[in-house]
């Protein structure tokens, strides 16, 4: 924040909001008002007159702290590698659909459109069971778990596709052609100048998706996968307090959910470099 | 010498525009061309010929014994030897002054990092901003972001610098800064095209001025032959039209 005092020109870029700096009196406020809102919240939980023994010797399974009976990793664990796994390889097939809808190439866009529009253009959960229950009537056989990533990355990557795609092309062609005319290749543009200033207009919406994939993944319980919100379920029903578990599990999603949007800000952040100097007064 | 530049009966379309008609133009070393008209005359078109940043549909183009056009390769290599600078500066926002004037010569000319940076510096000294090295571009006005342009384009060492319309996009009081720096660059020899609007230095600098209205060259001679006596009636008309605007 050393930054604040020393900017003499303040002016915002044309298009850009200013930002507007946030005084020590509004954050007190805000983490005054975050406390009352989570007190709140924990006195009607309090009232629900909940079972929380239960919750605590249910909490090592649900975190995943425990391996399954078959020696798999379980709950919130699991979620967090089919969450993690999913969002490589949904990057990867973005990062290609994105070139393919920017090529020049007839095909190559063809293809990129007609993946991005019949994956956005149907409903996940059809997606995760025309994978797994669909397919075998065809000869191919996927266990739960690689149905779920592979249904997990092809619809997130049809929806970053799009947000990679509108990032690059928001950038102004003056820099690439500055780029071209000092003699850079068209790889080495993209690397050191197009990509990185599209990567800050990139990463708000992308963390967006990756915490929506994140809550996603419980669609893949239906798979027969133990992750989170199966355990949550399955306890639920087998001792009668969904309450309980399902509150618990909800807990875990949120903040795991924190957790990613602590990330998001702060790669934010570091994009941001030579635009946030001028914006921070 | 041979010419540096060599442009022979180039077309260009845009659409059904006809942005260049015939246009065949040559440039020896250390000569310095400035190209005047009227807007949407085709002056920043040719310009952009020149470097490849447009290509032309017939004709040729010529640069440092490299023909223009044939593949992506020899057009960058063509890059390489031309710096531009451009009217609306395009420095990269996220690196600073310095991380601007070094990514080329580390990166295309394959110079050690710390070479780059005492050729950086030592450029940014030459127009005046060494002391600006770690800020970014938002932190600068816009003429020292012209500056700072024109010190990242010279650490290519390029042969020929081209201008287009340098300080079309600056406030008044920043146009003399940039300008005699450019003057200062011609006065040491560089080769150089300049697309502007500002007729005094255009007189200063240049040794020859094109005249072009609408796709084509009207006329081109020595300043004096230019401005004392102008032979076409379009050129006649465009001087007029300077002169009282800016009286």
């Amino acid at each position: 924040m050393a930054l604040e005092a020393e900017v003499p020109r303040a002016a915002a870029a044309p298009g850009e909001a200013p930002v507007v700096a946030r005084t020590s009196y509004f954050r007190l406020q805000v983490w005054a008002t975050w406390f009352v809102l989570v007190s709140l919240l924990a006195w009607g939980c309090h009232g629900l007159r909940l079972d929380f023994g239960y919750v605590v010797q249910k909490l090592p399974f649900l975190l995943g702290l425990r391996l399954a009976p078959d020696g798999f990793i379980q709950g919130a664990v699991l979620t967090i590698f089919v969450t993690a796994v999913s969002m490589v390889c949904a990057l990867l097939v973005a990062v290609i659909t994105a070139a393919g809808r920017l090529s020049d190439n007839p095909v190559a866009f063809a293809l990129a459109t007609f993946y991005a529009s019949l994956f956005r253009g149907t409903p996940l959960l059809v997606q995760v069971l025309i994978i797994y229950l669909a397919l075998p009537q065809v000869g191919l056989v996927l266990g739960g778990l690689a149905s779920g990533l592979i249904a997990l990355s092809l619809n997130y990557g049809a929806y970053l596709a799009e947000t990679i795609r509108s990032g690059m092309m928001a950038i102004p062609s003056g820099q690439q052609e500055a780029a071209l005319a000092l003699g850079l290749p068209r790889w080495l543009i993209i690397w050191k100048v197009t990509g990185p200033q599209a990567l800050r207009l990139i990463i708000p919406p992308a963390g967006a998706l990756f915490v929506s994939m994140l809550k996603d993944s419980s669609l893949v319980s239906i798979l027969g996968l133990w992750e989170l919100n199966f355990l949550a379920q399955s306890y639920a029903r087998a001792s009668f307090h969904y309450m309980e578990m399902l509150l618990a599990a909800a807990l875990i999603y949120w903040a795991l959910s924190i957790v990613f949007e602590i990330a998001q800000f702060r790669l934010e952040r570091r994009f941001a470099r030579g635009v946030a100097v001028a914006g921070r007064r | 010498m041979p010419d540096l530049v060599t442009i022979d009966r180039i077309n260009k379309w845009h659409g059904s525009l006809h942005a260049l008609r015939d246009v065949s133009l040559t440039l020896a070393p250390h000569q310095r061309l400035v190209v005047c008209g009227p807007s949407g005359s085709g002056k920043s078109t040719l310009l952009r010929c020149i470097n490849g940043l447009e290509a032309h549909d017939s004709g040729q183009v010529i640069v440092d014994g490299i023909r223009l056009g044939t593949d992506r390769r020899t057009t960058c290599s063509v890059r390489r030897e031309v710096g531009m600078v451009f009217q609306s500066f395009n420095l990269f926002p996220h690196m600073t002054v310095l991380e601007n004037c070094m990514l080329a010569p580390v990166w295309v000319r394959k110079t050690a990092r710390l070479e780059a940076e005492e050729l950086a510096r030592n450029y940014l000294e030459r127009v005046h901003l060494g002391a600006h090295a770690a800020k970014y571009p938002s932190q600068l006005s816009g003429g020292e972001q012209q500056r700072v342009a024109i010190a990242r384009a010279l650490c290519m060492a390029p042969k020929i610098m081209l201008f287009d319309e340098p300080t079309s996009a600056l406030d008044p009081e920043m146009i003399n800064e940039v300008l005699e720096i450019i003057m200062g660059l011609a006065d040491g020899g560089m080769t150089m095209v300049c697309v502007t609007h500002e007729m005094a230095f255009a007189r200063r600098v240049a040794d020859r001025i094109v005249f072009m209205d609408r796709g084509e060259i009207i006329e081109q001679g020595t300043p004096a032959q230019m401005f004392d006596a102008p032979r076409s009636d379009r050129l006649k008309a465009f001087l007029s039209s300077i002169l009282t605007g800016s009286a």
